[in-house]
């Protein structure tokens, strides 16, 4: 009888042991999941596109997790995330408790963008609602170019103060530069020698500065050289700049009064290819052997071997250029090489008009603008960084904002 | 490379390295064939990569592009000597507009940008970081002052370089040298392997006396 009833309660007591190890095992997940530090989402994230910049910014604004309070709240930072154009997300930002907002720099016109931020805590990161999407947009006026226009300002000022100086008859004074001193010595070498002159104006397009600064003083060499009736030959390696020679020797002809000495044929394209272009010149070189030659332009690999060829033959080589790098070898090869700013200074060195001296001495101000905020920015740099004094502090910060300089 | 494509190749390398004796029909030759075959490869790459690939593809989607074509055509009437005149307006345009861009271009890089690099502490390996530079960082931070403001003092066309002034041209022109000297090494490096590669080709792909 006894049995009877024991069996039953066996069998039951059998039957509950998994329910009251399950049960167990829900009681202590429990236990866990409320000792789990989780901290509340941050939120009213809000992406929006920054103003009067360049299309490459957009600003992002939240209200942080309430449980992100100092000194002991639950966040230990935060996690931003994006996606660009419907792809996935992924984390682009790190930031510390109490941030409320951040720039994203790194976007671009045309695609669009969706953010969410992450509250972490110690275990666990709530996530934010996501953003609505956003295309960045570019204004047409760029604040973050602001101290770039005062300065241009500046130095058009000064340009614009030394033209209405020349105009009224004051001498401005510029030092002699060796290399366009040289230039009228050079077209009468060739003249005494009976030898062409070869004007070679580098292997960039009508789009490069140097280019352009080269076809300037071709220019003056041109008017010169039809002065004393020399040949010039001129081969080019971009169809467009052969225009622009053709059509700069012949305005420099007609201004000389000998427009029936000029020919198409003074200037010739050979290729665009750079080493078929350094082949032909090469040949070109050691063939006519001109007693002059001019290397004025953007100038790549090929600047020593056309510098050391014209070398070869003895002629009188003037070069210049804008680039470091092929400066060593004109400078090691050519007579005289005009260093970068001195290329550009060439135009107006050489026509003394008071409209190109003017703005070559506005070059000048704003050179001495920049030695003297070096010279004090340094200074301020120095004793900032070295003994924290508060007014180097604010000289050093006001230069590096007013120099700084956005996309 | 199939034997003839090597001796052709072979031959063509010979014949521009011969040019180091002296100017020679080889020499000639190889110029002539080099030029001819590289400037009918630009005609044929401007077209599909310029006229067909850029302008006659998207022609319909970006009006824009009718402009650029417009200005190729006045360039076009330069072989018309009636309205020749014409194809100045297209050059008037890019000479202008280059000139607009990269005024403002050099300005913000040679200019702002490098002003703002060259203010930094002299003693420190950054602004905010007290006297923590070594005598390496020091030397190089004394460096990029000198050099900076010395060079700006020799590019200054304002005054002539004498006394005090001339001093600080003279030693912004050494700054000049040697950093070209350093450049001119490190070139002349840099050209050295491209000679490798045609020695290796002659002697290692052509004659098989490197393997």
């Amino acid at each position: 009888m006894k049995n009877i009833f024991s069996i039953p309660i066996l069998v039951c007591l059998v039957i509950s042991i998994p329910f009251s190890i399950f049960a167990q095992e829900k009681q202590s997940d429990s236990l866990i999941e409320t000792s789990k530090v989780i901290a509340e989402p941050a939120t009213s994230l809000i992406v929006s596109d920054y103003k009067y910049d360049n299309g490459n910014s957009l600003k992002l604004n939240w209200v942080p997790s309430i449980d992100d309070q100092l000194p002991a709240g639950k966040v230990t930072g935060y996690e931003l995330f994006r996606s660009v154009n419907g792809g996935g997300f992924e984390r682009i930002a790190e930031f510390p408790p109490q941030k409320n907002s951040f720039q994203d720099d790194k976007v671009e016109i045309g695609s669009s963008y969706v953010y969410y931020i992450d509250a972490l805590s110690k275990d666990t990161a709530t996530s934010s609602a996501k953003t609505e999407l956003i295309n960045p947009e570019r204004e047409w006026f760029n604040a973050g170019k602001i101290p770039l226009l005062i300065m241009a300002l500046i130095i058009a000022g000064s340009i614009f103060y030394f033209i209405e100086t020349a105009r009224r008859g004051k001498t401005l004074f510029v030092r002699k530069i060796a290399g366009l001193e040289a230039i009228d010595d050079a077209i009468g070498r060739a003249t005494e020698m009976g030898r062409p002159i070869l004007f070679i104006p580098g292997i960039q397009d009508m789009d490069d500065v140097q280019t352009l600064a080269g076809l300037t003083i071709l220019g003056r060499v041109s008017k010169v050289i039809a002065d004393y009736d020399t040949r010039i030959f001129m081969p080019v390696s971009r169809s467009l700049v052969m225009t622009a020679g053709r059509e700069t020797i012949k305005a420099a002809y007609q201004s000389a009064g000998r427009p029936d000495a000029y020919s198409d044929d003074m200037v010739n394209y050979i290729t665009d290819e750079q080493f078929g272009y350094v082949a032909a010149v090469d040949g070109i070189m050691v063939r006519e052997k001109p007693a002059t030659v001019f290397l004025l332009g953007a100038f790549f690999a090929e600047s020593l071997i056309l510098a050391e060829t014209g070398n070869s033959i003895g002629a009188i080589q003037i070069a210049g250029t804008a680039r470091p790098a092929q400066l060593p070898f004109f400078i090691a090869a050519c007579d005289f090489t005009l260093i970068g700013e001195e290329l550009f200074a060439a135009s107006a060195y050489l026509s003394g008009e008071p409209k190109q001296m003017g703005s070559l001495k506005g070059q000048d101000v704003g050179k001495a603008i920049a030695l003297i905020v070096i010279l004090i920015g340094v200074i301020a740099a120095t004793f900032s960084t070295a003994w924290d004094i508060a007014f180097m502090t604010s000289i050093y910060d006001f230069f590096t904002t007013i120099f700084s300089v956005s996309k | 490379m199939d034997h003839f494509s090597l001796w052709l190749a072979a031959f063509l390398t010979l014949g521009i390295i011969s040019f180091l004796y002296k100017d020679n029909p080889w020499y000639k030759l190889t110029e002539a064939i080099f030029i001819g075959i590289s400037a009918g490869y630009w005609v044929v790459t401007l077209y599909w990569d310029n006229f067909y690939g850029k302008f006659w593809v998207n022609k319909g989607e970006e009006p824009t592009l009718w402009i650029g074509a417009f200005f190729g055509f006045l360039m076009l009437l330069r072989l018309i000597p009636k309205v020749g005149w014409l194809s100045r307006w297209p050059l008037a345009f890019i000479v202008g507009a280059t000139s607009g861009l990269w005024l403002m271009n050099y300005f913000a890089s040679n200019i702002m940008v490098q002003v703002q690099a060259t203010i930094m502490p002299l003693f420190s390996t950054g602004y905010g970081t007290g006297f923590d530079a070594d005598f390496a960082t020091i030397v190089a931070n004394f460096v990029i002052f000198f050099g900076t403001l010395t060079g700006l003092v020799y590019f200054f066309f304002s005054k002539e370089h004498k006394g005090a002034f001339g001093v600080g041209a003279k030693i912004g022109i050494f700054f000049l040298m040697i950093t070209f000297g350093a450049s001119f090494g490190y070139t002349v490096m840099s050209r050295m392997s491209l000679l490798i590669g045609r020695i290796d080709f002659l002697f290692g792909d052509w004659l098989g006396m490197i393997q």
